[in-house]
């Protein structure tokens, strides 16, 4: 007996719910090298920009406690590259592609949405809400619903009906929740997260901190708590809306808390760093781990710690019994 | 580069204490076939369930075909990671992916090459050296160290080498001061025409210098921290001026290690120079 492992962002069928999570499979050429990318259930582009980006300076990494410190800045080759050379590669090799983008103005990012309307390949695009917004003193637009429905609305009205908009939260606010729902308000097909809270690590010897920029976003299992509670928070809210989940993933077993907390579908960011296999060996742990729960589809585990103690899952198992 | 690098699960067979430095020789099929001169792999540290989640990058000191292929690391311990690398034993299981980055690009003709290794740099170039002599060129050691305990292949450097000059900032071994202080005497006795380069930034930068100074083509092997080492987290970068004329932050894991060393911009290392491809403010496209 296998899983049924299919997996919907809004309308938008993918045939397994493992993804890269932006920013950490690169352009998909390096992961390459060791497995197909056209086997994930999508591939998720780092942080798209308008122009060029140079990003921060180094050291732009401080490994910490079952974490990492990034200070990248969108590092990139900005749109017009994206998709003369890497979307196109993508999209030869099959691979469902997910196009993250980035701005500081409401502006940037409608344009960047525009840019991409007419392009091939595309089968979703993700709002990063992450970045700083520029006119207004540097408020992060992940932190303030307003300006990340502003951001959602804008980026909806300008694609394309058939590709769904994923807006990409921070955890980095008082309350999930309302930024979600605004960001639904705003048109956001689905919600992707969390994005990495910011931290700060001092190098004691130099006694100076460790990453050039000062700050940074923290990753790996050291943010899976915060992870499984947003994901957890925003599907007992808005449980309609699907949300692909991530923080930390490195086994099947970190999938399946986000799942069983609500999310549909996982993105595997940190642990790509320390095995370039992770995608498909989490999804294979992931499937046996649904397989020996006796579930014969992901979408019944989506969500399912939600139900009230004392209640039991359905599964394969309850039902046979019950046709008995 | 020499194929697609793979992970391979390695059994170590011997460790040794070499001075201030641990070499482990990993039996690794697969990584050691497509090993070039230049290549580094690295190693997953700390076991399944570590809290160390970046892997650490380490040239390639040696392959032999024994066992299968087997790869030998040189290494000193700095943190965390090397620390428990410098723990393993015979029969142990190591982790690792390689081979990784850019070797160093060989002369086409025979010719005379200074090879410059500072602490643990050093270990890279042996399998170049072998390299280089089966091309046919002179091949000239300069090797350095902050002591004389630190000066990693002082006698295969002898064996090996037209000439060997050694170097401590402590003056324990060889002359006192630094490689790039005895360089330009090395480059001119030799009548080098060609320098290759390991150590940190520092060192590669006065190396680049000298080079410059005799215009002669210098390659440096850089050492910047890398979280994946495989090209995907853009953690690695270092300003380098491509053939166009224009600086872009590059990777030193996919891009590199190896680099002309005039193309790196050393003054530069650590910021994001206004003249880059996408800085703040600077040019676009
Ligand atoms: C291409 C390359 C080849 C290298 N080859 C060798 C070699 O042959 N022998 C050797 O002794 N060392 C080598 N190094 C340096 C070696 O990777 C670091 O000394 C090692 O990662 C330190 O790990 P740690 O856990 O002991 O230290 P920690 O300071 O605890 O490491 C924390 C993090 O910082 C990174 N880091 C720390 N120091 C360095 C450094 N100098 N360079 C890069 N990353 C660093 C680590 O990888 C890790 O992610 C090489 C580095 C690179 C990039
Ligand atoms: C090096 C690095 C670069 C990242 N770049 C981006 C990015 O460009 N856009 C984005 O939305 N998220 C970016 N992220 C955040 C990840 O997509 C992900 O949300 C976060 O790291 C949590 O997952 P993880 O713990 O599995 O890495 C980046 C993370 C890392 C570690
Ligand atoms: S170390 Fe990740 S891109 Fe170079």
């Amino acid at each position: 007996m296998t899983t049924d492992l299919r997996t919907y962002l809004a309308h938008v069928e993918l045939p397994n719910p493992v993804l890269t999570a932006s920013g950490c499979g690169g352009t998909g050429r390096e992961l390459a090298h060791f497995s197909d990318v056209h086997r994930l259930g999508a591939f998720v582009t780092r942080s798209i920009t308008m122009a060029p980006r140079a990003g921060r300076p180094t050291p732009r990494m401080a490994e910490t406690p079952s974490g990492l410190l990034n200070a990248v800045g969108l590092q990139g080759p900005g749109v017009e590259a994206f998709l003369e050379r890497e979307l196109p590669w993508l999209a030869e090799r099959g691979a469902r592609t997910v196009v993250s983008i980035g701005g500081g103005t409401v502006t940037e990012y409608t344009a960047l949405a525009r840019r991409l309307a007419g392009a091939e390949g595309i089968t979703a695009v993700e709002i990063n809400l992450s970045c700083p917004n520029v006119e207004d003193r540097g408020r992060v637009f992940a932190r303030d619903g307003s300006a990340a429905a502003e951001v959602v609305a804008s980026v909806r009205a300008a694609t394309p009906y058939e590709v769904p908009v994923i807006a990409k939260l921070s955890p980095d606010v008082a309350d999930i929740v309302a930024v979600a729902r605004a960001c639904v308000d705003g048109g956001a097909d689905a919600l992707a997260m969390i994005n990495n809270p910011v931290g700060m690590s001092i190098d004691v010897d130099t006694m100076r901190p460790a990453l050039a920029a000062g700050t940074g976003g923290l990753s790996g299992p050291a943010v899976r708590p915060l992870a499984v509670r947003c994901v957890w928070q925003v599907h007992a809210a808005l449980p309609g809306v699907p949300i692909v989940g991530m923080g930390g993933v490195a086994t099947g077993r970190d999938a399946l808390e986000l799942v069983l907390a609500g999310a549909c579908a996982v993105a595997v960011g940190t642990a790509l760093f320390h095995d370039p296999y992770a995608c498909p060996r989490v999804l294979r742990e992931l499937e046996e781990l649904l397989q020996a729960r006796g579930f014969d589809r992901l979408a019944d585990a989506v969500g399912l710690a939600h139900r009230p103690a004392g209640a039991q899952p359905r599964t394969r198992s309850d039902l046979e019994e019950s046709s008995l | 580069m020499a194929g697609s690098p793979v992970q391979v699960t390695g059994t170590v067979l011997t460790t040794r204490r070499v001075d201030a430095y641990h070499a482990l020789t990993v039996v690794a099929p697969g990584i050691a076939d497509r090993f070039r001169p230049g290549h580094f792999v690295t190693v997953a540290v700390g076991g399944r369930d570590s809290s160390m989640l970046t892997r650490r990058a380490f040239a390639v000191h040696d392959v032999k075909p024994d066992y299968g292929g087997t790869v030998e690391l040189v290494f000193g311990v700095r943190g965390a990671g090397t620390a428990w690398l410098a723990d393993r034993k015979a029969r142990d299981t190591l982790d690792l992916v390689g081979p990784l980055g850019r070797p160093f690009p060989l002369p086409r003709d025979p010719c005379t090459c200074v090879l410059v290794g500072d602490e643990h740099g050093s270990a890279a170039l042996f399998a170049l050296g072998d390299a280089l002599q089966q091309r046919g060129c002179r091949v000239d050691f300069v090797l350095g160290a902050q002591s004389a305990d630190r000066v990693f292949g002082a006698l295969r450097a002898r064996r090996m080498g037209e000439t060997t000059t050694l170097t401590t900032e402590d003056g324990s071994l060889g002359m006192r001061g630094t490689v790039t202080d005895v360089l330009p005497g090395v480059i001119a006795d030799a009548r080098a025409d060609a320098v290759y380069a390991c150590g940190p930034m520092a060192t590669l930068r006065g190396v680049t210098a000298v080079a410059a100074q005799f215009g002669i083509p210098v390659q440096v092997a850089v050492e910047e921290s890398m979280a994946c080492g495989i090209g995907v987290c853009m953690t690695c970068v270092v300003p380098v001026i491509g053939d166009d004329g224009v600086t872009r932050m590059v990777r030193a894991c996919t891009e590199g290690p190896v680099f002309r060393g005039e193309r790196v911009r050393f003054d530069d290392v650590g910021t994001i120079p206004f003249d880059a491809l996408g800085a703040p403010g600077g040019r676009h496209a």
